[in-house]
């Protein structure tokens, strides 16, 4: 009809390669994730310290993180930071710019689920004899985190789907990267890359679905 | 650091790159923008049920990489053998990448109208279309703005993908400028401080706009 076969038979046939692809693509999600949130608890700390270097840096890094391209986060911390003699495979470099990127994006979450949590709590805290950190760790953050569940989910989803930016600064052992390997091996752009977008649809739908059940259960009052 | 190879030719061509990054932007956002509003009013015309096929339809472009989407424009494009440049493969993925978020925002800032306020415009006599001119325009409007910036942002931020088409736009014109100095830093700040630039302040009128419109807080 086209003049063009569909070959998804060889297609199909990298599909275990394709599937070992998409746990590399999960691992660095969800370890881009854990780092960006731990981050992002030190950004939300740094933003509500009283020393001024801290609170300049933490919106630095959050202004920075949202208002430029994910794609070239990563090409600082592949490129850019050659400059400074250091050199990060592909893998590290994807994960350091995920990870950059998921920090800023949280703590702009958290900074409006902190909008949400009355002042007076904090301070009732402190006058039970808690100290500042103590207050924050066991009464603002997991309201805090409850609050951002939601937004949570949305950047895991979004953490996933920028792992496919790896392929462009040579990562070749996710999802994308694995499959725009064969695809150079075999040209056929269209099976490989329709099948790896289906794969990306299901694991962003899967994560969706088990957040909604994970906050169903742990949210209940 | 200071002492670069970098010329004022070098900077005109990160500007073209930037002029191209907009203009891929502004395509893809307007055409976007008209296709989500389509969207998002037959959505609720009709109803989640019978809207279903389409809210999955767009559901897929939300949930697949915008890479993965262009390579796969790239081949259908080919496939079909419709002849079109990087440019206009590029501007079409990014336009339905747009509509795929516009509908949802034009959805929910609809959803965001109380019926009773266009019963009343109907009891009044206004036809359907003038309660969407002059009811449901104003009121979703307020809502939908501050998304609808926020969005245009990303898709600007997101279109330093279409590179992978061979486009030249900011980001890659940074890398051919990096592979020919060999000053990676340098260059790309220069890079990150023009998306910055573009972006920050419209970002900061985003922020603004939703502080001063919205009835809470």
């Amino acid at each position: 009809m086209f003049g063009y076969t569909f070959r998804w038979n060889q297609a199909l046939q990298a599909l275990p390669q394709m599937l070992d692809g998409a746990l590399v693509t999960l691992q660095v999600a969800i370890l881009s994730m854990v780092i960006g949130l731990a981050l992002a608890i030190m950004l939300t700390l740094f933003r509500r310290s009283d020393s001024r270097i801290l609170r300049g840096f933490a919106v630095a890094w959050v202004e920075v993180a949202r208002n430029t391209p994910a794609l070239f986060q990563i090409y600082m911390a592949h490129f850019g930071l050659g400059n400074f003699g250091i050199h990060l495979s592909p893998f590290a470099a994807l994960l350091a710019g995920i990870a950059f990127n998921n920090a800023g994006y949280l703590a702009e979450n958290f900074r409006g689920a902190l909008k949400a949590i009355p002042e007076t709590q904090a301070r009732a805290g402190r006058s039970l004899g808690m100290g500042s950190l103590q207050a924050f760790r066991l009464i603002v953050l997991p309201q805090m985190l409850r609050i951002a569940f939601l937004p949570m989910t949305n950047q895991m989803v979004w953490a996933i789907l920028m792992t496919s930016l790896g392929v462009t600064v040579g990562m070749n052992t996710d999802l994308a990267g694995i499959t725009q390997e064969l695809n150079a091996r075999s040209f056929r752009t269209f099976e490989f890359f329709a099948i790896a977008a289906v794969i990306y649809y299901l694991i962003a739908k899967a994560v969706t679905l088990g957040a909604r059940l994970v906050a169903r259960r742990l949210f209940r009052y | 650091m200071f002492d670069t190879a970098l010329t004022l030719n070098d900077l005109l061509f990160l500007a073209q790159g930037a002029g191209m990054t907009l203009a891929v932007t502004a395509v893809s956002v307007t055409v976007g923008t008209i296709l989500g509003i389509l969207f998002g009013v037959l959505r609720f015309q009709f109803g989640p049920i019978w809207f279903a096929p389409l809210t999955f339809l767009l559901d897929i472009f939300r949930s697949v990489p915008l890479l993965i989407q262009l390579v796969l424009g790239n081949a259908l494009q080919s496939i079909l053998k419709l002849g079109w440049g990087p440019f206009t493969t590029s501007c079409a993925v990014l336009s339905l990448y747009t509509a795929a978020y516009c509908t949802e925002i034009v959805r929910g800032s609809m959803e965001s109208v109380p019926m009773t306020t266009r019963r009343a415009a109907r009891s009044l006599g206004m036809t359907w279309g003038q309660d969407m001119r002059e009811i449901v325009a104003p009121l979703s409007l307020r809502i939908a703005l501050p998304s609808w910036i926020g969005l245009t942002l990303g898709v600007m931020k997101d279109s330093a993908l279409v590179l992978w088409l061979g486009l030249i736009e900011l980001l890659r014109a940074s890398q051919i400028l990096v592979t020919r100095l060999q000053e990676p830093l340098f260059i790309l700040l220069i890079c990150g401080a023009i998306y910055f630039l573009l972006s920050f302040p419209i970002a900061r009128l985003g922020g603004h706009l939703e502080k001063r419109w919205s009835p809470h807080d």
